[in-house]
């Protein structure tokens, strides 16, 4: 019999509860049963409320078991896992997994499928089929089809990627850049990381893509510190594509240019924000700049500069081996493709649901994400990170997409979804929005430096019931201001889930709700 | 010029860093973590040297160390514990753990025991917000935290 392969991913959410360990003991005990195995670790498949989830390949499919501990792995052998057996732990071929059977995975296609650093398996899994496309195409063919695909910037402000890059593209500059913004800060967020453990050859393909598209030869990932086991996958990453000479001076033998450098942040939650970044990137604080100019025009060093999330460039390529059109078929309105959705906090089936624009929060919530983990009822979930708003159970049936979330008061951001139940106190996450404002504020601009320190106070007062009516109209004034007078969405979007709470749970506010509620 | 991720290395000086980075100022938060990484935190003399090799004001240096979290102008204690506290974590209990945490570490958040022993450390968001509470132990992610995991963890890491 020749060796069954298993897999156990190597994503840094499997290994923190354990995936390493579930590695060992499966290699030590098939080799003390005289068995030979063939352990791949892959990225994660994005459920992981099973993680550590193994999978065992069988010419049936991938069977999958999980969640396993290291004390589950001899009863998994006595069961004959390696040819699907029945466990307690199992779930069938995995690709049948309701949660995983009912997504659109465009973006995440190969995450958790294959080893994210075989290059032969990337290409056997449909990949560098964008690039090559690309290569044999004009710049403006590929601005195009980033266009007509309708892709829009994933990191939350969600503006068109192809208008960005034909802006990029039309200006005559001795030096062009691509920046990757891999500072994903927002609490409940977690698709960037998933991506580049689990396919980093994905977003460097998309960078290339990128370069090749508006004339840029250098291109740098800025990614957060908390983020180690992300930063060792590119890193090995970038190298293996350099030695495959799908990065360097002459890529495939195009003639096109191009390099990416790696730069690690430095635990600043606003280098998310793209003008702080770039700062950073200079080795500067991270203090916002003001637009106009935009980074477009006069981005990192002065320069003509994309930046783009980690969702939009790894999304390209498959823009391009599939066509901007094809892309632009799912999804709804004018927000087009696919969203990776991200499902936190107190969920029973945590984990990455990648869905067209249009699914409700309803469906991720109750169908994908099956109610709280804690089995107490939900009350709320706050969508679109620290800085969204928190919507309450009972309107849960919007819709997921740009536009009929900011209809409703709401905003998509980088698509985390944070699930609270019952016991939250509105009153608390309202303070706390504030308190994360004054913590990471950059200092650069007043309503955000100073009103969010008076943001808390006030709320502290209000939280106690001290003047309630006063206080509560300081909010307001503070909430308006800031959301005015910031000059960025940090200061300007703190007040959302301030303002969101307020409304939508007066009680914890010390006040009657509303009879028309 | 090396790339990006600094491996600590002892034998090199700040003027070895420096130039490890090409000596260029838009280095400089490379430098930083790759010093610190040398030694655990940004001694005053190393900030000095610093700036000396990058051209720029000690002010200047100070301004960037200062905004950044991750800098430390001490040394941590011998184990460090991240312990996130942003709201995924949040919605299943980090206020309790963290409350445990001081208690059983004998410090607050954000300071370091009196015996230098653990450093307890606030962050916001470890990426691992579908399996949380999250911590992190000593570059060490571990996700579902309780009390109990925790206190393991800790004893874990002193040994």
């Amino acid at each position: 019999m020749s060796a069954v392969t298993v897999f156990v991913p190597k994503d840094a959410a499997a290994v923190s509860v354990g995936a390493d360990d579930v590695a060992i003991a499966l290699s030590q005990e098939a080799q003390s049963r005289g068995i030979e195995i063939n352990l791949i670790r892959n990225g994660s498949r994005g459920l992981l409320w099973l993680e550590p989830l193994v999978e065992v390949e069988t010419s049936s499919g991938r069977f999958a078991f999980g969640p396993v501990s290291v004390s589950d792995i001899s009863g998994l052998f006595d069961a004959g896992f390696l040819s699907g057996g029945d466990h307690d732990l199992g779930h069938g071929l995995t690709e049948e997994i309701p949660y995983l059977a009912n997504q659109e995975r465009l973006t995440f296609a190969r995450c958790g499928v294959i080893d994210p650093l075989d290059l032969t398996a990337y290409e056997s899994h449909g990949g560098l089929v964008g690039l090559k496309k690309a290569l044999e195409r004009e710049s403006s063919a590929i601005v195009e089809d980033v266009t007509v695909s309708g892709l829009r910037g994933r990191g939350g402000a969600g503006f068109p990627a192809g208008i960005k890059w034909e802006t990029v593209r039309k200006e005559s500059a001795d030096q062009k850049y691509i920046c990757c913004n891999a500072d994903e800060g927002d609490s409940g967020t977690f698709a960037d990381r998933m991506l580049m453990e689990g396919d980093p050859f994905t977003l460097l393909e998309g960078m290339v893509i990128a370069g090749r598209a508006v004339g840029a030869d250098t291109g740098y990932i800025y990614i957060r510190s908390e983020y180690p086991h992300a930063i060792r996958a590119l890193n090995e990453a970038i190298s293996i594509f350099e030695q495959a000479n799908l990065l360097g001076q002459n890529i495939l033998g195009s003639g096109l240019a191009f390099t990416i450098h790696i730069r690690i942040g430095g635990g600043a939650y606003i280098c998310g924000e793209e003008s702080s970044m770039l700062e950073s990137l200079e080795g500067k604080r991270g203090q916002v700049r003001a637009k106009p100019p935009i980074p477009a025009i006069s981005g990192l060093f002065g320069k003509p500069t994309v930046v783009n999330n980690v969702l939009t460039l790894a999304t390209v390529p498959y823009v391009l081996a599939s066509g901007g059109k094809t892309y632009s078929e799912y999804g709804q309105g004018k927000s087009r493709g696919t969203q990776p959705f991200q499902l936190a906090g107190d969920i029973a089936r945590g984990g990455l649901v990648e869905k067209a624009f249009g699914v409700t929060l309803r469906e991720l919530v109750e169908g994908f994400g099956g109610g709280t983990r804690s089995g107490r009822p939900v009350r709320t979930a706050q969508v679109g990170g620290p800085l969204g708003a928190y919507i309450p159970e009972t309107a849960f049936n919007v819709d997921m997409d740009y536009e009929s979330l900011a209809e409703s008061g709401a905003m998509l951001g980088h698509g985390g979804v944070v699930v609270f139940n019952e016991s939250v106190d509105m009153a608390r996450q309202a303070r706390f929005a504030m308190e994360f404002c004054e913590i990471e504020s950059c200092g650069k601009c007043t309503p955000c430096r100073i009103g969010s320190v008076r943001g808390k106070e006030t709320l502290d007062k209000i939280i106690v019931g001290e003047d309630l009516e006063k206080n509560l109209a300081v909010l307001d004034d503070l909430c308006v201001l800031m959301t005015d007078g910031s000059l960025c969405a940090m200061g300007g979007l703190t007040p959302m889930p301030v303002t969101s709470a307020l409304k939508h749970f007066p009680e914890d506010f010390g006040l009657a709700r509303q009879a028309a509620e | 010029m090396v790339e990006s991720v600094p491996e600590p290395d002892e034998n090199r000086t700040v003027l070895q860093l420096c130039q490890d980075y090409g000596s260029r100022p838009e280095n400089l938060v490379e430098i930083l973590h790759a010093v610190q990484a040398r030694d655990g935190y940004l001694s005053d003399d190393s900030l000095r040297d610093i700036a000396a090799c990058l051209n720029l004001t000690r002010a200047e240096v100070h301004g960037v160390v200062s905004f950044y979290h991750d800098f430390r102008r001490a040394p941590s204690g011998k184990t460090v514990v991240k312990i996130c506290l942003a709201e995924a974590c949040q919605a299943v209990g980090c206020d309790a753990l963290k409350e445990h945490a001081m208690q059983a570490l004998s410090t607050g958040v954000g300071t370091t025991s009196s015996d230098g022993a653990v450093s307890l450390e606030p962050v916001y968001c470890l990426g691992n917000c579908a399996l949380g509470p999250a911590v992190m132990v000593n570059g060490d992610l571990h996700g579902r935290v309780t009390p109990e995991k925790l206190d393991s963890l800790v004893s874990g890491a002193d040994s």
